[in-house]
């Protein structure tokens, strides 16, 4: 192993370094276990770099700061936990109807109502379907280590502003609590302009404004189809991990921290000679179909068997379904939030299923 | 040809209002443009436009603008006010925008003493919802969710905004006018500027609580409903709570 | 190579502190390592435990249900982790509050696993620092694993004391080496199952 320059850090404080990392400008948020961390790193540190940290009074009001902020063209984000994330829900359909860059960091936790702190993937939904109300998304990435928490989040800006839409990174109680070595990495982030468009005043140019309302119903057709033609771009986005060598009888796809266990639970299968294979998706919207219907290509005659361990009571496993449409059999592997499964539980959990659909082993 | 010695404020857009008969938002909108030019903000302003009758800002008022969620225009305009110390940032709000929905927002942005300013047209009602009860409906009035008159021991009391605001070290200006007559025009116009001057200065939170008549929604012809402003300030007196803006350009 | 450590005691017997040294250590011995806190509301008091992975490959599962190495301050952690230890597994048990005597079936278990009991209590009071016992434990893993040499544990240390907290790099160190000393003394015939220390 070469010597890299690496710190021990909280998945949390990668994310934050990440922010800083894209020369984030603005960071609102209010103070909820267990991303506490994130907010405690930004205020040490912005106000160092001549950039803004404000608490806010509460969750509403620090999403709408972004919001603001984000108006002027200023890479602007906030950071929450699931309850705190719900909050925000009315401003993400606002800010992805104005077609603002923002970063949000969702630290999910048990739910629903208040739940508790523990690990949980609870918020899936929320986070692909949009949280808001109206036909709208966020672009949603899935870090699983602290070297990603802190890439993605970096990368979630330059996503932010090439789409002018809002980018979520959903991690987890464990991805945040947890340390381990990030290594400090130098990224390229793209800085889109936003002079065409940033409300900066009417200097040298007309005033302009940005709305959501459109009251007339011809203009909000139009501008639903002017949203859905970005989701449509945005696919070209979607990323996922393929640890598959072909021919492989079960495929797992899992995300976040349990795609951690999975891998594990994975390599363990694969040692006692079991034909398992695993997709995990980085992007959760756009979700990576391709890397499903690349498998399903490959395996016309004998498709796999998807299993899809969630830290939830299956949710993401109806976005496999979509992608599989029929051509699988798609089992759910659902963990609600309070008991994690050790690899070995999900191990055993797989083999089952192996055994349900008469999988032999692998010679 | 004679000379033209009148012209519009040069911020207001020679667009046709949308609102009622008798509706103070117009004159609101002009007196808030006069300042704007007087100031010489309009290449640095952004208003954060709310929701209700006012929402749609911009189609008058020729300054960049960004619409904000209902009640949050005062943390859309501490985001970007933090973020552009430099620019002029203001909301124009409704009562029930600033003051029900969105009052934790408004107190705590003048709690902070953000360097902001806020209009809040006070008609004691939810106008472009259609006359439904807000916090500033005041006791035995008829709208349509207290259709046997408020009762302020089930209802709650009117919220006195201004009152409130000026009580806190945040705050640089905050006061109560009315648009019914020209006095009080001029009046209320003096008082955006010095709400304006309060973060052009960096003195804190400028807030002008402005009674608004609601012809429609009040049931009334406008005349009448200019009277019935008169009324209203036995609930809602009108003066400057608070001043901490000394007179002068900047 | 891989290490997994469930570390355990008291709150307030630097369980974490130990723990994020531990994978600290680990890093700078250029390893790859998850440090897992088991965090809740209380501060003080309750049980405590984290779990610290080293390995010099890919770590998967930050979580561990059969851990290879404990660490054990207190007799509740014992009776909670011992029964997961891996077959063949070690344990440094801290002698001061969990005697050899109050384990059960104790030869039993010493077929099973290899169990070092180390009176870090008393270590650490001999240096008049009773809450450096967490240290002393460090010291017994590293003479016991001799996964990282004693340059690369000051190393870590020095960063997780930061300068705020240098004044304590000293006495820190000497609790870590009563630690060495005691494993080197009492069971030095461990020796055999060391692995090789990295540059």
């Amino acid at each position: 192993m070469t010597a890299k320059k690496r710190i021990l850090v909280k998945g949390a404080e990668a994310i934050a370094l990440g922010a800083l990392k894209a020369d984030v400008d603005c960071y609102f948020g209010y103070p909820i276990t267990p991303q506490s961390d994130i907010p405690e790193l930004m205020a040490r540190e912005l106000p160092k770099r001549g950039k803004v940290f404000l608490q806010a009074e509460s969750e509403l009001a620090a999403i709408n700061m972004v919001l603001g902020a984000a108006a002027t063209g200023k890479r602007a984000m906030t950071t929450s936990s699931s309850p705190g994330i719900s909050l925000m829900g009315e401003a993400f359909s606002y800010i992805a109807a104005l077609e603002l860059p923002a970063v949000v960091v969702n630290v999910m936790r048990g739910g629903p109502g208040l739940g508790g702190i523990e690990v949980s993937q609870g918020d899936y939904f929320q986070a692909v379907k949009g949280g808001g109300h109206g036909d709208y998304h966020l672009l949603v990435l899935a870090p699983c280590n602290a070297q990603e928490q802190y890439e993605f989040t970096a990368r979630a800006f330059e996503l932010a502003e090439k789409y002018r839409n809002p980018v979520m990174v959903l991690s987890d109680a464990i991805l945040a609590q947890m340390k381990e070595p990030l290594e400090l990495k130098k990224l390229k982030i793209k800085r889109y302009s936003v002079e065409e468009w940033a409300l900066t005043g009417a200097k040298g140019r007309p005033s302009r404004f940005i709305r959501s309302l459109f009251l007339d119903a011809e203009e909000l057709k139009e501008k639903n189809l002017t949203l859905q033609k970005k989701y449509k771009k945005m696919e070209k986005e979607a990323r996922a991990e393929f640890i598959i060598e072909g021919g492989e009888e079960v495929i797992v796809v899992a995300f976040g921290s349990m795609a951690r266990l999975a891998k594990e639970a994975c390599e363990i299968l694969k040692q006692k000679g079991y034909a398992v294979g695993m997709i995990r998706p980085i992007t959760l919207f756009p979700f990576p179909k391709k890397a499903i219907e690349k498998v399903l290509e490959a395996s016309a005659e004998r498709p796999p068997v998807f299993i899809v361990p969630e830290l939830n009571c299956g949710q993401m496993v109806e976005d496999v379904k979509l992608c599989v449409e029929g051509r699988a059999k798609v089992i759910s592997l659902p963990y609600p939030p309070s008991v994690i499964p050790f690899p070995e539980d999900l191990e055993k959990e797989i083999k089952k299923c192996l055994k349900s659909s008469s999988i032999r082993q692998r010679a | 040809m004679p000379e033209k010695f009148f012209h519009p404020p040069k911020s207001l857009k020679d667009t046709p209002f949308h609102y009622c008969p008798g509706c103070s938002h117009s004159i609101a909108h002009r007196v808030l443009c006069e300042v704007i030019d007087e100031l010489g903000i309009q290449e640095k302003a952004l208003g954060i436009a709310s929701i209700g009758c006012s929402c749609f800002l911009y189609f008058y008022i020729d300054v960049d603008i960004v619409e904000a969620p209902h009640g949050r225009a005062c943390a859309a305009a501490t985001g970007a006010k933090r973020a552009n110390p430099d620019m002029v940032v203001f909301t124009y709000q409704g009562d029930g925008d600033f003051g029900a929905i969105g009052w934790g927002e408004s107190f705590h942005a003048a709690l902070r003493g953000e360097k902001i300013t806020a209009i809040m047209m006070n008609n004691t009602l939810y106008g472009m919802t259609g006359g439904q009860a807000s916090p500033t409906t005041i006791p035995e009035q008829k709208t349509t969710t207290t259709p046997f008159g408020k009762d302020p021991s089930e209802s709650g009391y009117p919220l006195r905004a201004a009152e409130i605001l000026a009580g806190l070290e945040g705050v640089a200006f905050s006061g109560r006018f009315a648009l019914n007559n020209p006095k009080r025009i001029l009046e209320t116009k003096k008082a955006i500027k010095k709400a304006f001057l309060a973060q052009i200065k960096g003195l804190g939170f400028g807030f002008v609580e402005i009674l608004s008549a609601c012809p429609i929604n009040w049931k009334m012809d406008p005349i009448s409903a200019l009277k019935r402003v008169d009324e209203l300030t036995q609930v809602f007196p009108l003066g400057t709570f608070k001043d901490e803006v000394k007179e002068g350009q900047p | 190579m891989k290490l997994e450590v469930i570390l355990s005691g008291f709150g307030g017997q630097g369980i974490l502190f130990a723990g994020n040294l531990l994978a600290q250590t680990g890093m700078v011995a250029d390893y790859n390592v998850t440090y897992l806190p088991v965090y809740g509301p209380e501060m003080r008091g309750g049980t405590c435990n984290c779990t610290v992975i080293i390995s010099d490959k890919e770590i998967a599962s930050p979580i561990v249900k059969k851990p290879s190495f404990l660490i054990i301050m207190n007799y509740p952690s014992l009776v909670k982790f011992l029964p997961r230890l891996k077959h063949n597994g070690r344990a440094i048990i801290n002698s001061d509050l969990v005697s050899s005597e109050s384990v059960e079936d104790l030869e039993a278990l010493k077929k099973k696993y290899r169990l070092y009991f180390v009176p870090v209590n008393s270590l650490a009071e001999s240096i008049e620092k009773p809450f450096l016992a967490n240290l002393c434990m460090i010291g017994a893993f590293y003479k016991i694993t001799g996964l990282f040499s004693k340059e690369q544990f000051k190393k870590a240390l020095k960063a997780i004391l930061g300068e705020k907290k240098a004044h304590l790099f000293e006495p820190n160190l000497k609790a870590f080496e009563l630690g060495a000393e005691y494993i080197e003394s009492h069971y030095s015939a461990s020796k055999k199952g060391k692995c090789k220390s990295r540059k």
